[in-house]
């Protein structure tokens, strides 16, 4: 099972889960995962230690596929 | 669809992509603005005692003036990974922690857990990530350099802030670099004194693993 989560205030919240066999679920967090794109998050998949890739398109066959909130220098 | 950049460097585009050379030169141009402030005040100090003893006081003042400037820079150093101050959300602290540590490995996540610092290993050199800033050691455990950066996102628990950045630095290192504003380079040891005590284990040991 695949998941999409969001780092937000609670931690993290989970907005997806979904099988690649399951059309549906996919679609729905085809969905989620544009509608946050949207509101300014960014897509990212962690690769094992020390890589992670930013993606713009949710990539089905990732285990874990988080969105994070842009950062800034202070 | 993958993306190697980091996307927030669209937000400053005028700024060079920050690599190893660029670290040096701002390396070197630390510890020649630390010079220019030690050694005159230094030598002003010790010419007024040589002329008139008397002054003494005065020459006091000017060698206080030489290690004060370059220690305030060092704190300000410090502050980069200093928690910040006001409210935390230490609710969700423990969820969050959890997400951290299955990006970190055992050790680091063992040295973030009793330091607050996430401990990552670049191609420019060894970070230590706050909540706010990260450390880099570069120069073979000779130099650090000191960044602010963060998420804008004050309610995000603190475990949540050290994982943003920990993902973004993981994306691209140098673009990392290069969003974060710089805010000071000097040795280890003078950003050492000034840390917190449970960050110095980490401090040392990124150090270590810079050599």
């Amino acid at each position: 099972m695949s998941k999409l989560i969001r780092m937000d205030h609670t931690g993290h919240s989970t907005l997806a889960e979904w099988t690649e066999d399951n059309p549906e679920a996919c679609e729905a967090a085809i969905r989620e995962f544009r509608r946050e794109l949207d509101e300014g998050c960014i897509g990212m998949v962690s690769d094992g230690p020390g890589k992670a890739t930013q993606v713009r398109e949710l990539p089905l066959d990732a285990d874990l596929v988080i969105l994070r909130r842009p950062i800034a220098g202070g | 669809m993958a993306e190697a950049a980091l996307p927030e460097l669209a937000a400053v585009p005028w700024r060079g992509r920050v690599d190893a050379r660029y670290l040096q030169r701002r390396g070197w141009l630390w510890t020649l603005q630390t010079v220019a402030f030690v050694v005159p005040f230094t030598a002003a100090g010790i010419l007024l005692i040589a002329l008139e003893p008397l002054a003494l006081p005065v020459a006091l003042a000017s060698f206080a003036h030489g290690w004060v400037i370059p220690e305030l820079h060092a704190f300000r150093g410090s502050n980069t990974i200093r928690p910040p101050r006001g409210p935390r959300n230490e609710r969700a602290e423990p969820i969050a922690q959890g997400l951290l540590g299955d990006l970190l490995g055992h050790e680091p996540r063992e040295l973030q857990r009793e330091s607050g610092l996430a401990m990552e290993r670049g191609t420019l050199g060894v970070w230590l990530l706050g909540e706010a800033g990260a450390v880099l050691v570069t120069g073979g455990g000779k130099r650090v350099h000191c960044f602010c950066v963060g998420t804008a996102d004050h309610d995000l628990p603190p475990s949540d802030r050290i994982a943003h950045l920990l993902l973004a630095l993981r994306t691209d290192e140098e673009g990392f670099a290069t969003v974060a504003n710089h805010a000071f380079s000097g040795a280890p040891w003078r950003l050492r004194r000034r840390i917190r005590k449970e960050q110095r284990p980490a401090l040392r040991r990124a150090v270590r693993e810079a050599r």
